[in-house]
């Protein structure tokens, strides 16, 4: 579809580059000039709107605490959008707390990114006396409001907060979950509990140290041990839980995982030192333990870290309405998605999502399923006809009468399929190099264990289970387990800082793992169906049939990608038409004069921008088209570098009008193929891992959802990694997709990371088991050799895996 | 040397104290938002208007 020509000037010139005008409240370069108030320049009336709100309210302080605060308005917000929220069945859903007087509510707003943000959140008092309090976690990005619901209404609030620019994300699927995803409280108390005992008994543990060469610390021994025996308590008993249980859910499952040898070393250390106590021979080895414990967990802090803000588990509920409009014999009435049946009859505005799969009783549909299948141009639809569920009227309103419930809807059917009952993070964790490992490691552990108790039952069986039981304390595999942890923790750092988000460690392993690579065309390749993004005044749809009739008559590519761009459209009458090479059409519609063409002709300021620009005046309103290029930023970069160590394939729901281009981009031998249904990619993934490979998926939509559900690792490509994906194990930011085979590169070195602290920590391993072994273990060698060798693995890790950061060009820091 | 008991005792109960604050504050969620509070501190009073934008850039 590529209908521009490049070299074509009859109608547009590059405009020149001006002095940026910036819009006072987003910080957009402002295409059109003329929306002013005094001297402040806006981009569009939304953002000038929003200015005037805060300026009557006095709230202009907005714009102090930062430049540009604001968030481009230039999509207008639907009045009616928010109606559902008056049905009280609903709103109660959303309700923290109601009684008396005050509703308290809890809103997740994706737009909050600065100082700014947070304060007019803060003083929405100001805005409206019956708002008595609001208070915003930055973090989570969500706002409590506290407020009077007999003066203000939960639908007035959420729309007050929409002309602000702050529409908040409601989904009532995920109101649940998001109190779920908090912060792990009780592993920070475990941490901080390890730590301090693990820093007294150390202290403790000094003088036995040192007790074989002086006598004075002698009479104080037996307190020591006793106090460190009672600071170990709490460690053994409530830190060390999580890997307890852990250990004890994998024998249940008769897997030998890696936290079943760690407890067999914390058992026999930790009854070895009671009895070493209690018995008056020694001063036990409970700073390892509480030591290793504590590091563990820290290592297991770093690892866990979630991405509060980000959600990974959506499924097509986040994407459908929460509620539509019923029309019954009483009136329309908002209807929750849930209570929605059979022969409903259900009335579509603009913009708006079918919910479930209907026949079109009333009114043109004209269905944009890009959201389904990922073909990209709108279907016109006749009445009696069938639309499906998830796709979105573009165009005039709708009245269209269910004839199958939500869940059994052509798309949310794809839900039904089993790749979804599979719990992928589960799986990851079982079949984890480091697992593996440890299992091998357990066995080689017990072979040298049942050595020495046949060597020393040979010649002295007096040294059986000291040195048995020495050895086992001393070759506790929790080097393999920090390797594992902080080379996570410090990856998942550095990828989250160059715009990839994973949903847990695990899936650091699979990514290394992966050898092919299957794409998503539209909005992950491709930019979508639309080429142009407008600016300025925003067209009504009388206006774009004026647009429409205009422009279908020139023959100009421009035009003809104009005409591509607004749809198949009523001609109307026509009077003056008249097309001036070089500069641009003007004709007359009702007495509307129309002009198409540069910025000079149409009478504007040049653009700032140095895309190409088409400008469409109707009397004295403008608005600007830019044209969008055919991919994504940075792909046809990207693509080369990542071919040199993957296969790839490409599926699209789209059309296969784009063959030649892509298959010149992804190279020969990748697979192509089109018109391919969301449950088609899924079948393809799995015929892929068949054949024995290892396939990431790399998608953007709903379409996409059960291949990045199948695919070993689903990543969903994001423009703002705040808004709706659909569930999968990492998001990519879009804005950085040049770092993306980089970060590849990382993921894949991470094993060889991991491999190479681990064979630093078995050379230390050798050591304290030679000297187990041969019975000359000391609580001083051991309080030596744990710290030490605990260290230099969190040295390795962190390092090797920062310097490899570096050196392929990622930064380390957050930006 | 019947002192060294006492501080022995002492340094626990210090430290001890020190857990204790280290668990109220994350029992009161002081953990939650932590880039929120340093923002919030900038807006309390009213706004002087320049040296608050001189801040915020940086």
């Amino acid at each position: 579809m590529l209908l521009v020509n490049e070299d074509s000037d009859l109608l547009v010139e590059e405009a020149p580059v001006k002095t940026d005008v910036l819009c006072y409240h987003c910080g957009a370069p402002c295409i059109v000039t003329g929306i002013n108030i005094e001297e402040k320049a806006f981009c569009c009336d939304g953002c000038k709107l929003v200015y005037e709100i805060l300026n009557t309210n006095g709230l202009c302080d907005y714009y102090k605490l930062q430049s540009h605060p604001g968030l481009s308005q230039i999509k207008p917000i639907r009045n009616y959008k928010y109606a559902y929220l008056d049905n009280e069945e609903i709103a109660k859903k959303l309700y923290k707390f109601t009684g008396g007087q005050y509703t308290i509510v809890t809103f997740y707003i994706p737009g909050v990114h600065c100082t700014s943000c947070m304060w007019l959140l803060e003083h929405l008092n100001k805005l409206d006396e019956n708002i008595t309090e609001s208070r915003l976690n930055f973090t989570t990005k969500e706002v409590t409001i506290h407020f009077r619901q007999e003066k203000i209404s939960l639908r007035k609030v959420v729309e007050l907060l929409a002309t602000i620019g702050y529409e908040p994300y409601i989904s009532l699927d995920d109101s649940g979950k998001v109190k779920a995803k908090g912060f792990d409280k009780a592993k920070i108390y475990k941490l901080g509990i390890a730590g301090f005992c693990f820093g007294n008994i150390m202290m403790m543990s000094f003088p036995e140290y040192l007790s074989h060469n002086s006598g004075i610390e002698h009479q104080y021994a037996s307190l020591f041990r006793y106090l460190n025996l009672l600071l170990s308590i709490p460690v053994f008993f409530y830190c060390a839980t999580e890997f307890f249980t852990s250990a004890w859910k994998g024998l249940q499952q008769k897997m030998l995982n890696i936290d079943a040898p760690i407890v067999l070393a914390l058992l026999i250390t930790y009854s070895r030192s009671i009895y070493e106590i209690l018995s008056g021979t020694g001063g036990g080895y409970l700073d390892s333990m509480s030591g290793i414990v504590f590091f563990m967990l820290v290592g297991r802090v770093v690892q866990e870290r979630t991405y509060r803000s980000i959600s990974f588990n959506r499924d097509y509920k986040s994407y459908f309405p929460i509620a539509v409009n019923v029309v019954t014999s009483s009136g329309i009435e908002s209807r929750s998605l849930e209570m929605l049946k059979e022969k409903d009859v259900v009335q579509l505005h603009n913009d708006e999502i079918i919910p479930a799969d209907a026949i079109v009783v009333k009114g043109n549909a004209r269905v944009d399923y890009s959201f389904v299948t990922g073909e990209s141009d709108p279907v016109v639809i006749k009445p009696g006809e069938t639309v499906y569920a998830g796709g979105r009227q573009v165009g005039e309103e709708l009245t269209i009468q269910i004839i199958k419930p939500v869940a059994g809807s052509y798309l949310t059917s794809l839900w039904n399929h089993y790749a979804f009952s599979k719990n992928k993070i589960k799986e990851n964790k079982d079949n984890s190099a480091v697992h593996l490992l440890s299992k091998y490691f357990t066995y080689v552990l017990f072979s040298l264990a049942a050595m020495t108790a046949v060597y020393w039952w040979m010649h002295d069986p007096s040294k059986i289970l000291p040195s048995v039981s020495a050895m086992l304390i001393v070759a506790c595999p929790c080097a393999l387990l920090l390797a594992a942890t902080y080379t996570n923790g410090n990856l998942l750092r550095i990828l989250s800082n160059n715009g990839l988000f994973l949903r847990d460690a695990s899936v650091i392993e699979q990514l290394g793992n992966i050898d092919h690579i299957v794409f998503d065309k539209t909005g992950t390749l491709t930019q979508g169906s639309n080429h142009f993004h407008s600016s300025g005044h925003q067209l009504s749809e009388q206006e774009k049939n004026w647009l429409y009739t205009v422009v279908s008559s020139s023959k100009h590519p421009y035009s003809k990608a104009l005409v591509a761009y607004l749809g198949k459209r009523e001609k109307l009458k026509v009077a003056g038409w008249k097309e001036t090479t070089g500069k641009g059409l003007e004709a007359y519609i009702d007495f509307n004069r129309i002009l198409v063409g540069s910025a000079a002709f149409v009478g504007v300021a040049p653009a700032v921008k140095e895309k190409a620009t088409l400008y469409v005046r109707i009397n004295d309103k403008i608005t600007a088209f830019f044209f969008i290029p055919e991919f994504r930023e940075n792909v046809p970069q990207v693509i080369p570098k990542i071919a040199q160590h993957y296969t790839m394939s490409l599926l699209s729901g789209d059309n296969d009008k784009q063959r030649p281009l892509l298959q010149e981009l992804l190279g020969i031998r990748s697979d192509l193929r089109f018109e391919q249904k969301p449950i088609d990619k899924l079948q393809y993934i799995e015929d892929l891992q068949r054949k024995g490979k290892k396939v990431m998926m790399l998608g953007d939509g709903l379409n996409d959802a059960g291949a990045l559900q199948q695919s070993n690792v689903g990543i969903t490509l994001a423009d703002d990694i705040n808004n709706f994906t659909p569930s999968c194990d990492a998001i990519l930011d879009a804005k950085k997709f040049e770092r993306f085979p980089s970060l590849l590169k990382l993921a894949r070195s991470a094993r060889s990371i991991v491999i190479l602290s681990f064979i630093v920590s078995v050379l230390y391993n050798f050591i304290g088991l030679y000297i187990s072994m041969t019975g000359r273990m000391s609580p001083m060698i051991a309080a030596i050799l744990m710290p030490v060798s605990t260290l230099s693995i969190v040295l390795i890790t962190t390092g090797a895996s920062s310097l490899l950061g570096k050196y392929l060009g990622l930064s380390l820091k957050n930006q | 040397m019947s002192a060294l008991y006492l501080l022995i005792l002492a340094s626990i109960a210090v430290a001890a104290t020190f857990l204790g604050a280290f668990i109220w504050s994350v029992k009161s969620d002081q953990f939650e938002d932590q880039k929120g509070a340093s923002m919030r501190m900038l807006y309390d009073n009213e706004i002087i208007q320049d040296p608050i934008i001189e801040i915020t850039k940086e």
